[in-house]
């Protein structure tokens, strides 16, 4: 037991420890904030947040679906694929359908978007969670196609659209194709809210280039964790360009929200009681 | 014609240009009457020249047109601006922030028809380029191109853009006042416009710093523009971890006129003159003058509603990889 599992809601405690029966026992796995050593299973319990320094690692998308569904229930969203997924027949140090057979072999997922359909807080909802293991949670065509398929879904269902981005941005490998995803993505989200349901983005580690310029930063709120990477640029990109440091903080979840690009950070913990209470809010109107 | 700037690739036709020049001022001053056979000389290097050019031009690579398109002396949105438009009223300011000199914008009247206009400009000379940041916008010039979309939309006048840049300025100013949140902005705003929205990528389409000007419902190109996810320079840093693989990285991100039509992410390639567009403006102002005039004619029949869900369809289609 340590101070975040205490602070559980004892119903969450349990679902979450049902859940993570799949994750090894004996896998340690290291903070990278802290360089703190933990068990896989007792970061799992801690929603992959450190026991020790409170750093907020990455998750993946499924792992996201789960927890923020109530009960972690919800129904898997069918995902069309794509017809000609590699059409520039990409090859850099690799082939793309190399890096794509690996990626879907590793993650289990058949790109980087996977949608749910449930209930928040009783609210219903639909949650489109990036997975950045899959390519960086980088925007392809797939990708667009599962934020579309989200959007029709919570527009029929009459459920609030809720997104989970952690991604570095277009998928380089499909060329102009990814930078066609951004309109396309941003139709997505036009759709909801032009039958006024909610869309609420929680902009997770990291969300930078393509999404953050896209569909990232035009949600009706704008939530993200704490210690978070959030920007257009990168880093290096930067300080190339103005050849000075950058100030502390640059572009963590903090630093946008004084600079007024979001509206709350959120311990993960937290995370789905707070989306509970929005949406709550938001459709008692 | 001489060039200030030369290509790499360019190098023996500037061999060539300059014996002919020099061949033609030695010809008006010792043989004014053409006695001495030099006119014929200078008319066999005219045809050298010409169709070294021509074949050149027909063939360059990806890389090779990333350089054409990047070229100084190539027109610019001013100059677009400039030769296709009368009656132009240059427009300032986000009305938020302040004047983002990247880009240039304004009303005017095309053919008589009156329009708004959005061109990012790189600038002339080392000062031009300094004081129009190399047509790289912060988040002011995004709004400020919202800004004048709201004017176009109530006054009912279709929008001409000119793409060109290297891409949104990377700063830590333009981070803080949000630069993403100022492209996806622009990018819905342009996929709400009610009025038609006409774009053509002249030189450099350098990624989301392009596709926010882009979201037109027609989008032409100039044959050796370029426009693209990311920089081949970025690609190559990033995928291949090599800035030696430029080229590679222009080949494989299929960033050409062509392909792009293939794609169907562009609608029409606007021809350039032999040797591109730097060698002969005029030329390449009369056919993108035509490119558009015909574009106009088609979208003045519409309504408002076609032509927002027009556009939406165009950006809707990119989801089967079918080219
Ligand atoms: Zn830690």
């Amino acid at each position: 037991m340590n101070w975040i599992s205490k602070v559980f809601r004892p119903k969450i405690r349990a679902l979450v420890s049902r859940k993570s029966k799949d994750v090894p026992e004996n896998m340690w796995e290291k903070c990278p904030s802290c360089g703190q050593m933990s068990f896989q299973k007792e970061l799992a319990e801690n929603l992959r947040t450190c026991p020790h320094c409170g750093h907020h690692l990455r998750m993946t998308a499924e792992a996201r679906l789960a927890s923020l569904f109530d009960d972690q229930r919800y129904d898997r969203v069918p995902l069309a694929s794509v017809k000609r997924d590699d059409p520039l027949h990409f090859k850099d140090r690799e082939k793309y359908t190399e890096r794509l057979k690996r990626s879907r072999a590793n993650t289990g997922l058949q790109d980087a978007a996977l949608v749910g359909d449930g209930r928040i807080g009783g609210v219903p909802a639909v949650v489109f969670a990036l997975d950045f293991r899959f390519l960086g949670g980088s925007m392809g065509m797939a990708v667009g196609e599962a934020l579309l398929t989200a959007g029709k879904r919570a527009v029929e269902r009459r459920a609030a659209l809720v997104l989970v981005t952690a991604s570095g941005g277009a998928r380089m490998q499909e060329g102009i194709l990814s930078l066609m995803q951004m309109p396309r993505s941003i139709l997505a989200l036009e759709q909801v809210k032009e039958a006024d349901l909610p869309v609420i983005n929680i902009l997770a580690d990291p969300t930078t280039g393509g999404v953050t310029a896209s569909f990232g930063m035009l949600a009706d709120i704008h939530i993200s964790e704490p210690g978070a990477m959030i920007g257009f640029a990168g880093q290096r990109v930067i300080e190339e360009t103005i050849r000075e440091s950058l100030p502390d903080n640059f572009q963590r979840a903090e630093y946008l929200l004084d600079h007024g690009m979001i509206d709350l950070v959120v311990p993960r913990r937290e995370l789905a009681e707070t989306l509970a209470k929005v949406l709550r809010l938001l459709r008692s109107g | 014609m001489q060039l200030k700037f030369c290509l790499d690739f360019e190098k023996p036709i500037a061999e060539l240009e300059a014996q002919l020049a020099s061949l033609r001022s030695q010809a008006g001053a010792s043989d004014p009457d053409g006695q001495l056979g030099m006119e014929d000389e200078i008319r066999r290097l005219e045809a050298k020249v010409h169709k070294f050019l021509d074949t050149t031009y027909a063939s360059l690579s990806p890389w090779q047109k990333c350089q054409v398109a990047r070229h100084p002396d190539r027109p610019h949105a001013r100059r677009y601006v400039d030769s296709l438009l009368t009656d132009i009223v240059p427009l300032s300011g986000d009305r938020l922030f302040s004047e983002d000199t990247a880009l240039i914008a304004g009303l005017g009247r095309f053919d008589g028809t009156a329009v708004a206009f959005l061109g990012q400009e790189k600038g002339e000379g080392m000062e031009g380029r300094i004081r129009h940041n190399f047509g790289m916008l912060r988040p002011e010039g995004y709004r400020k191109a919202q800004r004048i979309m709201d004017l176009a939309e109530r006054f009912r006048l279709p929008v001409l853009a000119f793409v060109d840049t290297p891409g949104a300025y990377p700063g830590v100013g333009a981070e803080e006042r949000g630069q993403a949140e100022a492209i996806a902005r622009t990018i819905e705003k342009s996929l709400r416009l009610k009025v038609p929205m006409i774009s053509v990528v002249i030189g450099e389409g350098g990624s989301g710093g392009a596709i926010a000007l882009a979201t037109a419902n027609r989008v032409n190109m100039l044959e050796h523009a370029i426009y693209s996810v990311i920089s081949p320079e970025g690609c190559a840093s990033i995928l291949w971890r090599s800035a030696e693989k430029i080229r590679d990285a222009a080949d494989a991100l299929g960033l050409t006129a062509k392909v792009l039509l293939d794609l169907r992410v562009v609608d029409r390639v606007i021809t350039e003159p032999i040797g591109g567009a730097h060698r002969n403006p005029e030329a390449v102002l009369r056919t993108t003058h035509e490119a558009i005039a015909s574009d106009l004619r088609d979208l003045s029949s519409l309504s408002s509603e076609q032509v927002v869900s027009g556009r939406r369809a165009r950006f809707l289609q990119f989801g089967d990889g079918i080219a």
